[in-house]
């Protein structure tokens, strides 16, 4: 073998070796790496316990209520599966709405997500405020429909 | 074809076509910067929700993607260097670093210009996205420091190459955080299964920043090669003849 395909080989086998430790590394902190866990897993206990965390999800048609004179808040978050009521106090950001991706940072106290951050996620979707209105019926129907199906997640 | 790439590989003939390419890459390059800058804030529609605050995704993808592309070249060009033992390579790697942090502070700095207002955060630690762009910011200072710490041009070639290539696995990374992993981020809007989801009036401006700061980017990589070629070839006869030559310099 010559001296170049012999660095050849070294180069190659080195990036795939890392390439190959990255990607075991990052399996075994997957959960770790995750920025917010899901309603449903929120539901199932699947949380950490001792420490503040981020739950991730849509929030529900039709179920923000304001406290009149304050800046409390309280809305439920559903992934399409489960959903679950969040209280905050605070400002909240311009995109947050009725349908809109949050990202709410805080702990669960009696079934309640008592967050003390409430962050807006956007989705990839760029378009005219035109086209946005005709598609705009799509996620009220999705969140609207989960709440009439009532499935067996639906907690208070 | 092989004869092509050796001929290429020679500093003096490599020198002499970069100064002739750089106009075709620069003067389309800024033209499509203006088309993209004028029909990104005056021609594109507002946003449906972020309104006109999408528009600075005009300059943020182009800076992104620019950002892991100079770090894939600096780190193909650093394994083609060490496997090859090709000079002009490691020429192509450390011109490519300077030009690369600079994209990815950008990227970084209009991100977080934009999550701001949308997001409602400038910064947040523990999102994958973020995360491994800052790490991609990381990884180009350490690559910059690392080859200006050893004086021996040889030795920082090797060493800032094994650099370059162990820190590759990041750009993968950096694509994908988005889908492996919960992020504030939004999942990408060009590369995606079914097209881009964006509206064409939007999508034209912001292919013409990607295209036009790519090309931009390549006429100021080949003036970084040359100017890199030329310090590292000064003790040579080709540049003593370049620069006594009658209207030298050039």
């Amino acid at each position: 073998m010559k001296a170049r395909q012999q660095r050849m080989l070294a180069v190659g086998l080195a990036v795939t070796g890392l390439a190959i430790a990255a990607g075991l590394t990052l399996r075994a902190f997957k959960d770790n790496m995750m920025f917010f866990v899901s309603v449903s897993e929120v539901i199932a206990g699947e949380y950490p316990h001792e420490r503040n965390f981020r739950v991730g999800g849509l929030v529900v048609e039709g179920s923000i209520e304001r406290a009149d004179g304050s800046l409390d808040v309280r809305f439920l978050v559903t992934d399409l599966r489960c959903e679950m009521p969040v209280e905050y106090t605070g400002v909240l950001p311009d995109l947050f709405r009725e349908g809109q991706g949050v990202v709410a940072h805080g702990r669960m106290e009696q079934n309640v997500f008592i967050a003390d951050e409430v962050l807006a996620k956007h989705d990839e979707n760029y378009m005219a405020p035109e086209v946005a209105e005709s598609m705009a019926k799509h996620v009220e129907d999705k969140t609207a429909a989960l709440r009439e199906s009532g499935t067996e997640c639906l907690t208070g | 074809m092989w004869t092509f790439f050796h001929k290429m590989a020679s500093p003096p003939h490599f020198f002499r076509v970069a100064k002739t390419l750089i106009p075709w890459l620069a003067i389309p390059g800024y033209a499509l910067l203006a088309y993209g800058v004028f029909a990104g804030l005056f021609l594109a529609p507002a946003d449906y929700q972020q309104k006109d605050a999408f528009r600075i995704i005009y300059v943020h993808v182009p800076a992104a993607y620019l950002s892991m592309m100079a770090y894939m070249i600096m780190a193909i060009a650093g394994g083609i260097g060490l496997i090859w033992r090709m000079k002009l390579a490691h020429a192509v790697a450390a011109s490519a670093a300077p030009i690369g942090v600079t994209f990815t502070f950008l990227a970084l700095a209009t991100g977080s210009i934009w999550g701001r207002p949308m997001w409602g955060t400038w910064w947040e630690w523990g999102d994958p996205r973020l995360m491994s762009e800052l790490i991609l910011l990381f990884l180009y200072i350490g690559y910059i420091a690392l080859r200006s710490a050893i004086d021996d041009t040889a030795k920082a070639d090797k060493a800032s190459a094994v650099l370059a290539l162990v820190g590759a696995i990041n750009v993968p990374i950096i694509h994908f955080s988005v889908e492996w992993w919960s992020s504030l981020h939004q999942g990408p809007t060009l590369v995606r299964e079914g097209g881009p989801a964006m509206d064409p009036a939007m999508l034209y401006p912001l292919l013409a920043m990607i295209f036009g700061s790519s090309l931009v980017f390549g006429s100021m990589l080949l003036r970084r090669i040359r100017a890199e070629v030329l310090r590292r070839e000064r003790r040579t006869r080709w540049v003593k003849e370049l620069v006594l030559s009658p209207g030298g310099r050039r």
